[in-house]
């Protein structure tokens, strides 16, 4: 740890704005929508109408005949070259894969499945011929329901598969060796809690919807994708369709967000790499939000059934997770995955000594899900963070205190959990305490109080989460004994200009994250130039050819680490130049500031500009030093980094008429060492908010025929900023212990903790009232509902007894 | 989405408004805002032939104080209505309800007459204009006619201007001496009510004069809360008396049940909504 506090550098740990928000924001930028090439033709797609139907017989002809038309073509015209869509995670050596062909062939799974697609010489004309295409359906059973999909006799997604069950993963510490039996825990409890939390499926909504441009006329066949994934789509497309990756070249050009929507490989981008393949000439495809909502993935979509065994005095003895994951009707790239990320993560910030998590992955007859903000580690902390309360409620003690009971003490780091992860450092107490004190907790309490005495019709909740994270993804050895296709390093290289200027070639790939500013303030330090000297490439896998993308919080925690080391290596290339330069022993140079000295004369001094410019001419160089100060690092990190942090809300329930009003809300969190304050908040910012939009307002909603009934914004409620109260953030800073930079993940923390907190600040205000839960979305209906429930509930009782 | 092809004229005159609109026939569409429109026009679930754009038309703007009313021209938009000095002191309501419609963009372009014309049982003008028993000038192939608001809102998303006529003004007797009040409920703060009330209540010291109640969203038109208004009027002007008024709110409505609320729901939140609507309009 003492490492990272030698790197307090003038630009790390400053607030800068972003040098890439005045393109993003004016749009004067390349977007993948933006870009028009000689010859273009432009892509519709027709989707199925239905969630399950058998295509019977389908005719593209008419389209065809249609002013500005010039291709059409259904599944099986590129059913040789179109490729199975791949998924890079097969938890289990038993899970079922099943064929996903990007254009639908002869059998459709869900509303919005790719069925055909027009190539015409503008958008509009390809749309418009869309209608034309002729196509039938026999409707087939569609299952959406995950415990129907798993019963006895039930219809199938994938007849061909027998069932509905893509897998089931099962981690037992008592078999793992890292816990004890949860059966014996249940068996001597005090106290069992068992609760049911239905994961409602969400809508990634990212701001700008998925598009893609390919080229085929070239030597090498050029995607341009609004994606996450530049990398790992290169690699994916070269490996289903055949083409080799060397002649592939894939292109991230500026993307609006994603939050790990646009971590897939999508049907949309092997339909446009297969149709300019086929067509010889350039295509594009702008999905429209429509079409976004219905067809690119979703996320959550779990029931967690939660078993929790305690003593009397508030420890927890065991804990057991039943979970069933909706995959969807299909795998995408990390579908299975999800749940495995959570399946660490309910232990949390805990001292369980028994746990036990059983997931069955099921398909159903809807949009596939995968990763969304957080993936899989929300709807941990969600169930334990709820059932956590409900255990204090059971007791009649404090939610707070029970948590204390139960915590990793901040004396306790390095800590192994009961799921096998160590978790090198933290400091709970910290957080907790400043959360406390920001929040006034003990005067809300109070009010609380009063307003139940007086029976307010508004009434007060105080909900709490202290969560913990794994994130920074993530060290290859462990996804490979997960079975995950690929490791989990990042890499990085700086290029040394003549001029003194420095080019940083990344492998992660920001869409809208701030990487170069971050990226530039970290060479800004390391190498001792202007923070307007460092130019950050990233995104084509022409100048960056290697890298694993961005998501999972893994940018700078991995990412950054591989640019650190990589500026590390170009300082000690640098240094016998220097030393030659100023005719001393390497020995005697110290780096201070971005300039070589002898060490005790600092009045003579090289910088990293001179080296580099006496590297350009190669005219007096030492003997045997290669002219090159360049140097690239990649990093594989030891372990994930875990930040925590301790989220309160106060909410205001008008038991009238159900309305939840959040009216304050603090959030302490524990991110490490910051390289920019500004960029945290504002992840912090962006990641409640989304938090609190799966606890209070979104939700993807099938009717019976699997039909999306909320397929626009009218419908999707997004919370915007008139629905959401100022947050108090602030920061404990417990630095990560694998790396120099000390850095911890954070762009998935806030959505992790604050979904709990809103909830559990709901429940609260309500408990008094019968309440022990309310579903996700707590929409004004349902918090109503909750409350006329209990009242006729509380009502019977009391004439029993 | 991107609407399919159409033809597009912008007249000056409202006569060559109509004219147009005739022409074109059951395929024609006025467009005033185009906030309505134009999503409909997007999803492809409004296909017109022609789109006549109101915008030219300066006799369609304004807003007059005529007497015992103002009048108030179709094509004003939301923006010009909340900042009316006019509005403000005759038919406060009408400002506070078009506060609460959308966000600031779209109360640039939408309009006061597309809202009503429009007739989406869930906007918030249209129960307004219940409320205030405004009356419709409507300019057809035959001449101009008016109708009361009684009978201008027909069915759901059908007012009773027919495709080849054209919404002109909207008269609204003003409210000297009345109190009123919109409580809207929706679930984020820049959408649709969920349920909406617009009351007016004339208060003769102790007791209730007069009421009015409007429920937006309460079924396929704009419903007047009848049974609320005989409970209110002559009655005590009291919190209790009020309360018990409202608890006949949903009296005759049919509300619908979809994605955001079941038709019980927003029966109970008619109840709730019209108390706090009354008793702030009666400043109880
Ligand atoms: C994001 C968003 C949020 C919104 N939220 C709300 C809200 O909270 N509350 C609310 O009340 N409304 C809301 N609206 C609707 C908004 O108020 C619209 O302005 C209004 O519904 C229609 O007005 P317009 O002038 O845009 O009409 P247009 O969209 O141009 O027309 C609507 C319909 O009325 C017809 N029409 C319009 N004017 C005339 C006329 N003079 N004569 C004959 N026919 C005519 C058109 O032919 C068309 O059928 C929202 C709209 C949007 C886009």
């Amino acid at each position: 740890m003492t490492v990272t506090e030698d790197r307090s550098g003038a630009e790390v740990g400053r607030d800068r704005r972003r040098k890439e928000d005045s393109r993003l924001i004016t749009g004067r930028t390349m977007w993948t929508e933006n870009i028009s090439l000689p010859g273009m033709l432009h892509l519709a797609i027709l989707r199925s109408p239905m969630a399950h139907a058998r295509i019977t017989h389908i005719d593209v002809g008419p389209a065809r005949e249609l002013p500005g038309v010039v291709e059409a073509i259904a599944g099986r015209d590129i059913a040789d070259i179109q490729g199975s869509l791949p998924c890079a995670w097969p938890v289990t050596e038993e899970m079922i894969l099943p064929d996903y062909p990007p254009l639908a062939v002869d059998e459709v799974r869900h509303a919005g499945e790719p069925v055909a697609v027009v190539a015409a010489r503008d958008r509009v004309s390809a749309i418009d011929a869309l209608e034309a295409i002729e196509v039938d359906y026999e409707p087939l059973p569609a299952v959406l329901d995950m415990e129907a999909a798993l019963a006895d006799g039930a219809d199938l997604v994938h007849s061909g598969h027998g069932t509905n069950k893509c897998f089931s993963w099962i981690l037992d510490s008592a078999e793992a060796g890292t816990g004890d039996d949860v059966g014996r825990a249940e068996a001597d409890a005090e106290v069992v809690i068992k609760r049911r939390y239905l994961q409602q499926r969400l809508i990634p909504a990212f701001m700008e919807p998925r598009s893609v441009v390919v080229d085929p006329t070239g030597e090498q066949i050029t995607m341009w994708s609004a994606t996450q994934i530049p990398h790992i789509l290169r690699l994916m497309l070269a490996m289903a369709t055949g083409v080799a990756e060397h002649k592939i070249r894939v292109i991230a050009p500026d993307v609006g967000g994603g939050f790990g929507g646009k971590l897939q490989v999508t049907p949309e981008e092997f339909i446009a790499f297969a149709a300019a393949r086929r067509f010889g000439r350039p295509v594009k495809y702008v999905e429209s939000r429509s079409e976004s909502m219905l067809s690119a993935h979703h996320g959550r979509d779990q029931i967690q059934d939660i078993t929790l065994c305690a003593k009397r005095d508030g420890t927890v003895t065991g804990l057991s997770v039943k979970l069933l994951a909706n995959m969807g009707a299909y795998l995408g790239i990390v579908t299975p995955g999800v749940p495995l990320l959570g399946a660490f993560m309910y232990n949390a910030i805990y001292k369980f000594p028994a746990y036990r998590f059983d997931c069955t992955g099921v398909f159903t007859n809807t949009t596939k899900t995968d990763a969304y903000r957080g993936a899989g580690r929300p709807e941990a902390t969600f169930a334990i963070e709820r059932t956590m309360d409900e255990l204090a409620a059971e007791l009649g003690m404090d939610p707070l205190e029970v948590r204390r009971r139960n915590w990793i003490g901040h004396d306790e780091f390095p800590f192994t959990t009961v799921a096998g992860l160590t978790y090198d450092s933290g400091n709970y107490e910290a957080a907790t305490d400043k959360a406390m004190e920001l929040f006034g907790y003990d005067a809300l309490r109070r009010e609380q109080d009063e307003r139940r005495q007086s029976n307010d019709p508004v009434q007060l909740g105080i909900g709490v989460s202290t969560y913990t994270e794994m994130c920074g993804l993530a060290p290859s050895r462990v996804l490979g004994q997960l079975r995950y296709g690929a490791g989990g390093w990042e890499t990085a290289s700086v290029r040394m200009l003549p001029t003194g200027k420095v080019e940083v070639v990344t492998g992660t790939s920001p869409h809208g994250q701030g990487h170069e500013t971050a990226w530039s303030q970290i060479v800004a330090d390391e190498l001792g130039v202007p923070f307007d000297d460092v130019e950050v490439l990233h995104g084509d896998t022409r100048t960056s050819h290697k890298g694993l993308d961005t998501y999972g919080s893994r940018s700078l925690a991995v990412g950054g680490i591989a640019l650190v080391n990589a500026c590390q290596k170009v300082v000690d290339k640098a240094k016998p130049i220097a030393a030659h330069l100023l005719e001393c022993d390497p020995a005697d140079l110290e780096f201070v500031n971005g300039q070589y000295q002898v060490k005790g004369s600092p009045g003579a001094a090289k910088t990293l500009g001179d080296c580099a410019l006496a590297v350009f001419t190669s005219h007096d160089l030492p003997d045997g030093v290669e002219p090159n100060l360049d140097a690239d690092a990649t990093f594989d990190p030891g372990n994930f980094s875990y930040p925590h942090g301790t989220h309160l809300c106060a909410t205001e329930v008008d038991t009238e008429t159900g309305r939840v009003s959040i009216r304050s809300y603090v959030a302490v969190d524990d991110v490490g060492r910051v390289v920019n304050p500004m960029i945290v908040e504002g992840q912090v910012h962006g990641g409640i908010a989304q938090g609190i939009g799966q606890a209070l307002f979104e939700e993807a909603v099938y009717d019976a025929d699997g039909n999306l009934l909320t397929g626009t914004f009218v419908d999707y409620l997004l919370p915007g900023s008139p629905d959401l109260p100022d947050f108090v953030t602030a920061r404990t800073e417990t630095p990560a212990t694998d790396h120099p930079l000390g850095a911890k993940g954070v762009g998935e923390a806030g959505t992790i903790a604050s979904t709990p907190a809103v909830v559990n600040a709901v429940v609260d205000a309500l408990r008094p009232l019968g309440v022990s839960d309310v579903r996700m979305p707590c929409t004004p209906e349902r918090v109503w509902q909750a409350i006329r429930d209990a009242r006729n509930g509380a009502h019977e009782g009391g004439e029993r007894s | 989405m991107i609407p399919a092809a159409f033809e597009y004229s912008r007249p000056t005159g409202i006569d060559d408004a109509v004219r147009a609109l005739s022409e074109g026939g059951e395929d024609a569409k006025a467009m005033a805002g185009g906030q309505s429109l134009i999503p409909m026009l997007r999803l492809r679930l409004a296909v017109p032939s022609v789109v006549v754009d109101l915008a030219g038309i300066t006799d369609l703007g304004g807003i007059r104080d005529d007497g015992d009313a103002l009048v108030i021209g179709a094509m004003t938009t939301h923006d010009e209505v909340l900042n009316d000095e006019l509005i403000k002191t005759h038919v406060p309501l009408i400002a506070q309800a078009t506060a609460t419609v959308a966000d600031r963009q779209v109360r640039h372009r939408g309009t006061f007459g597309g809202s009503l014309a429009h007739a989406d049982p869930a906007g918030d003008l249209p129960s307004v204009a219940a409320a205030l028993d405004a009356s419709f000038e409507i300019a057809g192939p035959a001449g101009r006619r008016t109708v009361p608001a009684s009978e201008f809102f027909v069915d759901y998303l059908t007012s009773a201007v027919q495709p080849d006529e054209i919404l002109v003004s909207i008269r609204v007797p003003k409210l000297g001496g009345w109190g009123s009040h919109y409580e809207k409920f929706s679930r984020v703060a820049q959408a649709w009510a969920m349920v909406g009330v617009a009351a007016a209540v004339r208060r003769d010291n102790g007791t209730i004069a007069d009421a009015r109640v409007a429920l937006t969203n309460m079924g396929a038109t704009p419903v007047r809360a009848r049974a609320v208004e005989e409970a209110l009027i002559g009655g005590p002007a009291s919190a209790d008396a009020v309360a018990a008024a409202a608890e006949r709110a949903a009296e005759g409505a049919e509300p619908s049940s979809d994605v955001s609320a079941s038709a019980d729901y927003r029966s109970h939140l008619a109840t709730v909504l019209t108390r706090r609507a009354v008793s702030a309009a009666g400043r109880l």
